[in-house]
């Protein structure tokens, strides 16, 4: 038996590097042949997309005003 | 030393200056908000962050020289913002490591968990996405230990690349690649976790 057999197994292990950029043009094909032709990974892509997205969005904290105006008094005065 | 005043070529020079400082200080203002955003996540507390920001752009400014420009400013400040971070002595305040981290199950269980938890019939990733809160993400992300927690928050939240994310923390592009891999894991677990309960 081959480390990976099934089609969706391999599709898995993909979806990190895939989403990451940092996939060959040969294995991004690949994946993408797969993801055209099977709703089930398809639909864990996109959700793994969006979590990323919904991950920086909800982990974003603004600074406060007054932090703001402390780091603009560091400046160096013009004069 | 002259007793003359100084030149034309010495009074340009310090202009030239002054003005490359005015532009360093102002460009980094201007990344403030994304220097916190990734300290916030760095350590417990507001307050942390804030004290960590502000002793980064003092370090930064006095050191401005040092700075090579047309390199990347935001990757230089985070630098800078790790290390006075260690010299505050986070690595030994870090909770201690879990034993068993139970994040050898694939990519998609995480999706596979939550769909179980929707009662509708093959509902699609927004739906299930509901399943986790705001709150949840922020708690089950400040549980996920230092070390990996760092990679997973330069470069998912902070979006850096594997290089510059190596660069800030002082570590091999391969250590950053696994720490990555098993920070999200073991984020996707917590996050799991926190949708059951």
């Amino acid at each position: 038996m081959t480390p990976i057999d099934d089609p969706c197994e391999k599709c898995e292990e993909m979806m990190q590097p895939f989403l990451d950029g940092s996939l060959s043009p040969a294995e991004v094909a690949e994946a993408e042949r797969h993801l055209g032709d099977c709703v089930w990974c398809a639909r864990r892509y996109r959700f793994e997309e969006r979590l990323r997205h919904y991950v920086r969005v909800a982990t974003s904290e603004p600074m406060s005003a007054d932090l703001k105006a402390r780091l603009a008094a560091l400046r160096t005065p013009l004069h | 030393m002259s007793e003359s005043a100084p030149t034309t070529a010495d009074t340009r020079r310090l202009a030239e200056e002054a003005r490359a400082r005015v532009r360093f200080e102002e460009e980094a203002l201007e990344l403030s908000d994304q220097v916190y955003r990734v300290a916030r996540r760095f350590v417990g507390s507001r307050e942390e962050a804030e004290d960590l920001v502000q002793q980064t752009y003092e370090r930064a400014f006095r050191s401005w020289r040092q700075f090579t420009p047309g390199t990347n400013l935001r990757a230089w400040l985070l630098r800078i913002l790790t290390n006075l971070n260690i010299d505050r002595g986070r690595r030994v305040q870090r909770s201690p490591q879990t034993t068993s981290l139970d994040t050898e199950a694939g990519d998609y269980f995480l999706y596979n968990k939550l769909e179980a938890q929707v009662p509708d019939e093959n509902p699609d990733e927004e739906r299930v996405l509901e399943r986790l809160s705001q709150d949840s993400i922020v708690d089950a992300l400040a549980e996920v230990p230092h070390d990996f927690r760092d990679v997973v928050v330069l470069v998912d939240i902070g979006e850096f690349s594997y290089a510059d994310a190596a660069q800030i923390l002082d570590i091999p592009i391969g250590t950053v690649m696994s720490r990555l891999h098993r920070g999200r894991r073991i984020l996707k677990k917590n996050l799991a976790d926190k949708a059951v309960a």
